[in-house]
Parts: structure tokens; sequence; C-alpha cells
């Protein structure tokens, strides 16, 4: 009855091997990380002082809530190429907000910028499904309109935040029990998104969405419903890091966030999210995005020119895809010979 | 063991005379079938009988467009699959569409997971309810690794599960043992049998006579999309189905000339790939048309592909006259004087947004280019002088190639390989979705094809096409040679036999 073709052994083994894989995907980005810190520490002592660990934190926050909204498109088989410029909008939107109303809430400010993240987002989403055309190219053109509105908006204007509200500029500089606010918002942002992912019928259906579009249709999920819903958490998320990175950096203007959309492309696959959706998590994006920003600051604790940083990051982008390349081939071919029948 | 169904048994669902139409292609005339609680129904016909469309019919993938449909004996009409699904219906298809990326248990349960604290998945309570569903089906699959790399045996067991979780009354399984092994067969049909006892109403679809005999309690015979009858197993004999399922008179169909036949031009010996066929070994002569029959998925497209240099294989040799061809090279292939027209002809055989010139002369940019320049003026004239010879209808050579008809394509895509002055020219399924008055169209000009010297490798499914059109016929069964037939010798029956492997196969 529950003989097999194969021998019994082979296939519940290449299950917990794939399983395996799969664990190690975050596993390994974590594990790179950590390598990366512990050898930078060791010839250089002074990267691990209370000072740099702070700044360490505090220089991927935004990347990491930024990584986290985009692997959630990701996920979908999808791509938002313009969050760079949404940053930029959110970013500029709030230094004119403290510039018009100085005495605005602070908690309000963060709630614009949210939601106004979470329209743009909207857009890119409801064109996307809408038009059907791939993300890539709608997210590609929305990337140069939201750049062109800040650009006019802009013009050569520059806020410098810190010196307008004190309060909103020193929140970059507040901690919690030593760690610093924005980084235990990322922290959160990560652990409910990961909840979400994981959890959730919704999440499971992004998933499902990524894996086969065409299957999830045919199953009955709302999949414009939930693909629109990705897009307004990566804008939504997105503008909330617009608004931290208003605090966290002197000035706001025309170009901030340019080309950012690349380098958090790059933290969501290095982390382990497949670039044609349906695997990887939004805990492994996270993990990427630190790595991607302590790599900088590493290797100028190490006195490695700038330069080789760039292809350092490609070299590690390439290695992730490959990865996952090698690991389907693989695949494939155990399948073809062990689902032979007669040869 | 075998339950005798009485007519008392009220029908699970039926569907009556109905129509499904895509443009001018009757694909359904007269879809009926009645298939009630606790049984298995089988389903024959021979391909393109509307097995499929009355399939999706049921599946709510397609409308059909006149008829009377009824579930539980009450009216419905889906416009969905979600309706379908609803009503009480799943259908398992050949391939199982599952998300590659999530556990069996999510694939089970997808949109319908058991929540627990807070809304969140309750993911103990989802493994334990899958265990449970392969313990009830008798099959150890684990429910937490994920779907990828799964045989086809298995996620059809998993597909099993998922209607079983959704209490589905009615399973439709199309075609379901085409990919499997003997032993996953019987996996299948002792999970089918223990569905029927507990009173599903199963629809059984297959090309393999001893399963439907071995498996099904009554058999419902489709013909050229109509209905032809419904009997009860006992009643009817093999040779009997296939006389309904053949039913026609083959020799008017098809105009063949006769063809001087010559040299032996493709010479394939002892092709093999792991897999996907064995020791594969044949010769196609000058002026012959060689046929490969068989079920889908026996291996013959690719063989095909393998010859013409696209796929690899493992062992074995190609000659084109006499001469070893390079494997894996189909530019090689090409300038031996191999031409391929492939089975998928809008995605593999023609560039759909070029004009029917630029498509016609697309195997000749080679030799129409002077200084890698290609002569629009010479391109004009060897397109305008192709689509005359084959008599391809179109308003200009200019438009698109996506706007002529289905038979008009396919003559772009020959004409295109013959533009080449190929020795050998393999065509895939030649007429599949062309209607029946190009189909004789596309069938005189590959027989004046034959005539002219040229040795045709022809691949079809569609056995009035083999018997009507080929000097040899290769019957193929998972991935080799059941029986090898020549024009005198070749039946209907004969070929059915063979390329199911009932034991009668004697060839």
């Amino acid at each position: 009855m529950s003989q097999t073709l194969s021998p019994p052994v082979e296939r519940p083994a290449a299950g917990r091997a794939l399983g395996r894989t799969f664990v190690s995907r975050e596993f390994s980005v974590f594990a790179a990380l950590a390598v990366l810190i512990i050898v930078t520490a060791i010839i250089n002592p002074r990267f691990l002082a209370a000072q740099g660990v702070k700044d360490l934190l505090l220089n991927s926050t935004i990347f990491v809530i930024m990584a986290v909204g985009l692997a959630v498109v990701v996920i979908t088989n999808n791509v938002d190429l313009s969050i760079g410029s949404i940053l930029g909008l959110s970013a500029f939107g709030t230094g004119s907000l403290f510039h018009a109303f100085p005495s605005i809430p602070i908690p309000l400010v963060f709630l614009i910028g949210i939601v106004f993240g979470a329209v743009l987002g909207a857009i890119n989403g409801l064109v996307v499904t809408i038009a059907g055309v791939p993300s890539l190219v709608i997210t590609l053109g929305t990337l140069y309109i939201f750049r062109g509105i800040n650009n006019a908006w802009a013009g050569s204007t520059q806020y410098f935040i810190g010196n307008e509200p004190k309060e909103f500029g020193n929140l970059s500089v507040q901690t919690l029990w030593g760690i610093p606010l924005f980084a235990v918002a990322a922290l959160i942002v990560v652990i409910l998104a990961a909840i979400f992912m994981f959890g959730t019928r919704a999440g499971r259906d992004l998933y499902a969405i990524g894996s086969d579009t065409e299957a999830a249709r045919l199953f009955g999920i709302n999949v414009t419903g939930r693909v629109v819903g990705a897009f307004v958490a990566s804008g939504a998320l997105t503008g909330l890091a617009g608004v931290l990175y208003a605090s966290r950096f002197n000035s706001v203007g025309a170009d901030t966030g340019t080309g950012f959309e690349l380098q958090i492309v790059a933290a969501v696959v290095v982390g382990g999210v497949a670039i044609f959706g349906g695997s990887g998590t939004v805990t492994g994006a996270a993990i990427g995005a630190v790595l991607l920003t302590t790599m900088t600051g590493a290797l100028a604790a190490l006195n490695v020119s700038k330069f080789w940083q760039q292809a350092i990051v490609g070299a590690l982008i390439i290695a992730a895809i490959l990865l996952d390349r090698i690991l389907s081939v693989r695949t494939a071919r155990k399948l073809r010979v062990s689902e032979a029948r007669n040869v | 063991m075998t339950m005798s169904p009485n007519s008392a048994t009220p029908a699970a669902l039926e569907l009556n005379s109905a129509t499904k139409s895509f443009g001018a292609v009757t694909a359904l005339a007269d879809g009926t079938i009645e298939i009630r609680f606790g049984e298995i129904h089988a389903l024959v016909g021979e391909n393109g009988a509307g097995k499929s469309t009355l399939v999706k019919i049921l599946a709510g993938v397609h409308q059909p467009d006149s008829g009377h449909f009824t579930v539980n004996g009450e009216h419905v009409s889906f416009r969905s699959p979600a309706d379908s699904k609803d009503a009480g219906i799943s259908v398992i298809y050949q391939e199982p569409t599952l998300f590659p990326d999530l556990t069996v248990a999510e694939n089970i349960f997808i949109g319908r997971q058991p929540r627990g604290r807070l809304g969140l998945i309750d993911r103990a309570s989802m493994h334990s309810q899958a265990r449970e569903l392969f313990a009830r089906l008798g099959v150890p699959i684990d429910p937490d690794r994920v779907a990828e790399g799964l045989s086809i045996a298995d996620q059809q067991i998993i597909e099993i599960a998922k209607a079983i979780s959704l209490d589905a009354r009615i399973l439709v399984m199309d075609e379901p043992t085409a990919a499997l092994s003997g032993v996953e067969v019987e996996r299948l049909f002792a999970v089918a049998r223990s569905l029927r006892d507990r009173g599903t109403g199963i629809l059984f679809i297959s090309h393999r006579f001893d399963e439907v005999f071995d498996l099904c309690d009554r058999i419902t015979v489709m013909r050229d999309g109509a209905f032809i009858a419904t009997h009860d197993t006992p009643d009817i004999t093999v040779d009997g189905l296939v006389r309904e399922m053949v039913g026609r008179d083959i020799a008017t169909l098809f105009p063949k000339q006769d063809a001087a036949i010559g040299e032996a031009v493709l010479s394939v010996s002892n092709l093999t790939r792991a897999g996907v066929f064995t020791d594969i070994s044949f010769d196609v002569r000058a002026g012959e048309i060689v046929a490969l029959a068989g079920l889908v998925g026996a291996g013959r497209t690719e063989v095909a592909r393998a010859v013409f240099g696209i796929d690899r294989y493992d062992t074995g040799t190609v000659l084109l006259s006499g001469k070893p061809i390079r494997a894996h090279s189909p530019q090689s292939a090409i300038d031996a004087g191999m031409g391929f027209v492939p089975e998928d002809r809008r995605k593999q055989g023609l560039v759909m947004d070029l004009s029917v010139a630029r498509n016609v002369t697309l195997t000749l940019r080679r030799t129409l280019a002077r200084f890698g320049l290609i002569n629009a003026k010479d391109e004009r004239r060897v397109a305008e002088e192709w689509s005359a010879r084959l008599q391809v209808k179109t308003g200009s050579q200019d438009l698109s190639v996506a706007t002529l008809s289905g038979g008009n394509q396919q003559k772009v895509v020959i004409a295109k390989w013959l533009a080449t002055a190929p020795r050998l020219l393999i065509v895939d399924e030649p007429t599949r979705g062309i209607d029946v008055g190009t189909k004789a169209e596309v069938h005189r000009l590959i027989s004046e094809l034959a005539v002219q010297g040229i040795a045709v490798l022809m691949i079809s499914s569609e056995l009035p096409e083999v018997l009507g059109m080929a000097d040899t016929i290769l019957v193929m069964h998972e991935g080799r040679i059941s029986a090898r037939l020549s024009r005198d010798e070749a039946t209907a029956e004969a070929v059915l036999h063979a390329a199911s492997a009932s034991p009668e196969s004697a060839a």
C-alpha cells in the first residue's frame, strides 16, 4: 500500500534537505553578518565601541523598514522600484510640514507620512493590477514620476529639520533601554510583518500568489486585492521610513532617497527572498538590509575603498541568485530521474 | 467487488446536450453524461472527442452555449471554477496545480487554514488534519515538506486530499494515470475505490482500457464532440468500445497521394534520454511519411525535439543522409536539411507580431542577407512566392501573422521551413486547433511534400490522421516504441491497443 517507486527513504529525505536549505537561507545571511562583524571587530576594535553599535543600528533602521515592505511585494512576484522616490517625497513632505506648521504634533506627522506613502503604493498597485502590466515597468515609470514631482515641488529648497522642532530631530538619538528608539521601531515592524506573513491567511495568500499566480486565481484567491494590499503595505512602510529619514539626517531636498530602490532590492535578494516570488521571509530581507548597511561601516573601519564595497554587494547578489538556481536545477534533475518509469 | 449500480440511485450530476463552440470550431456538439453517487464512471473517446471541453464545463472553466446541467437535482450554471467547487465538484487535472513553494498542508488548506488565537493560523491543527487525511487515504506524505519536487502521483493524492477536505461529492479525474507508474496507479485506484464506497461520484477519464475495465462501473463513449453511448461495464468489450470510439470511414477523409519511396533520409538508432524515452530506433525514407502515434505523454514530441537538437539525449545517434548530426544543436540540424514544425505554432512556430513576409523568411536570414543586411525586395519576393505556392490566404504580406486563421498560420510555418529546401520535415500535431475544412488542405500539402521526395516525420494524436496519412506508423508507449505498423496492417484497433499497451498488442 505504502510502496513508492523510488526507495521509500528517498523522498522524505529530499523533503527534509529542501526544508533545511530554506532554513539555512536566512541562517546563512545571519552567519555572514556575524562573521563580518566579528572579523571587523578583531581587526579594528573601535568598530564595536558603544557609539559604533548604535550607529550601526541607526543606519540600518531605514533600510530594514523599506526592505520589509519591498519583501512583501517581491513575495507576490512583483517589484516596487519607486520606493526611493516615495521615501524622497515623504521625507521632503515632512520637512515642508514642519516648515509650514512648526508646532504640528509629531505623531500626526508620522501618520501623514505613512498614509501618504500608502496612497502612493496604492497607485502603484492599482495600475499594476488593472493594466496587467509587469510591475517592473509600472514602478519604473512611477519612480520617475514621483521623483519628478519631488523635483518640481522642492526645486532647490533644502529643509534642515534638525533645527526646527528640536524634539523631532532628537528622536533619532533617543534610546529605550540603551537601544535607539528607531531600532526598536524597526524591530516592531519586522516582528509584526513576520507574524502577518507567517501566521495569517492573507499572508499565506501572498506566498501562494507569488508561487503560481494563475493557480491562485483558479483557486479563488482575490489576487488583485492582495497584490494591491502588498503595494500599499510597501508604500506605507516607505512613508514611515521617509519620516524617520527626515529626523535622522540633517537635510531633505529634491534628490533625497535617489537610488535607494536598488539597494533595497539588493537587500531583499541577499536576504533570501526569491526574486520571482513565493519564497523567502521578511526577516531574511531585514537581515539582508542590516548586512548591506553594516558592510559600509565595516569596510570603512577596515580601510577598504568605498568602490570595492559596491563590487562586494554585487557579488553577494549574484551568489544569492546562483544559490537559488543551483538548488532548483538540482531538484529538477533529481526529479526527472526518480520519476523515470521504466529506465 | 464492483457495485452494480441500479437506476434508483439518484444522479449526482447530469449534463444534457451541452454545446460549446470556440469561434467557428465546435468543440462540443452534444455533451451528455450522468454521474451517480457511489459509482466510478469512465469517459472514453479519442483525442479531440470533446472530453476535455466537457470536463472544463463541469469545472466551471467554460460556460456551455446551450444544454441542461443539474447537480444534485438542481439546475446550475457555473460562472467560475469557484462556483463549481461550491457545488461540491472537485476536478483533478493530469498535471495538478499546486503552489510549489508552500508546504503540502498549506496546499490543502490554503484560504481555509484552521485558525486559533488572535485569528492566526493554527499550524499544529492544520498539520494534524493533513496527516489525518493522508492516513485515511493510506498514503504517507509529509505535510511539512514543500510541494516543489513532489512526484505527479503524490501531487494528485494531495489534490484528492484537498477534495476530501472540501467535502466534494463529485470528483472528476482527467487522465490522472497518464504520468503514473504501475504501482502509483494501483495506489490511486485504491483511493478511488474507497471514496466510491463512501458515496462519492467519480468521473474517470483514461485512454487505457485495462484501467477503465478494472476500475469503472459504467462507461460513456464520446466521438467528434458528441455523446455516443453509456454502458454498464460488464455489458461491453474492448473491441466494442474501440468500434464506438473510431466509428467512421477514415479512407475518405484524407486524399493521400502515392509517393515513390527512396533511400533513408533520417536514421535514428538507440536514442535514449533517461526518464523520457528509451532505445528509439527508426528510419524515415525519402518520400515516406512516418507517423509517431501514441498517448499524450508517451514521449513522441520529446523524441522529435531530441532528433532536431532542441533537447539533449543521453545515448544514441541521429544520421541525416548518412551523416551524423551534432547532438543538442538545432542549427546543425537545419544546416543538414531538417525542418521542424512545432506543436504550438503560436508560441514556437511563429513570431505573432511580425508580418507574414518576415515569418516566411525567418529561416533564410543568412541566405537573403548581403553584408549582414537583408534586402527587403528579395525578402518580399521569396515570401510571395511561397505564399502563392502554399495558397496562404492573407490580405497582404505586411499583415501581422496573428491576423491569419489557424490553418493559414500553419501554412506559413510550413512555408518557412520549405523555403530552406529541407530533406526532412518534422511536423508535430500539424492540424491541432485547425477547423475541419482547412485540415484537409494541410494534409494535402504534407502529402504533396512527400511526393516531391521530402521525408516526413509526423507526430499526431488523431487516429484518422495517422491512419490516413502515414506509410509507416510507430506507436509509442511510455517512452518506448511498442509497435511498428505498415500502412496495410495498420488499423485503428491495432494502434489504440499498442498505444495503451493492453495485452492484445501483438505487434
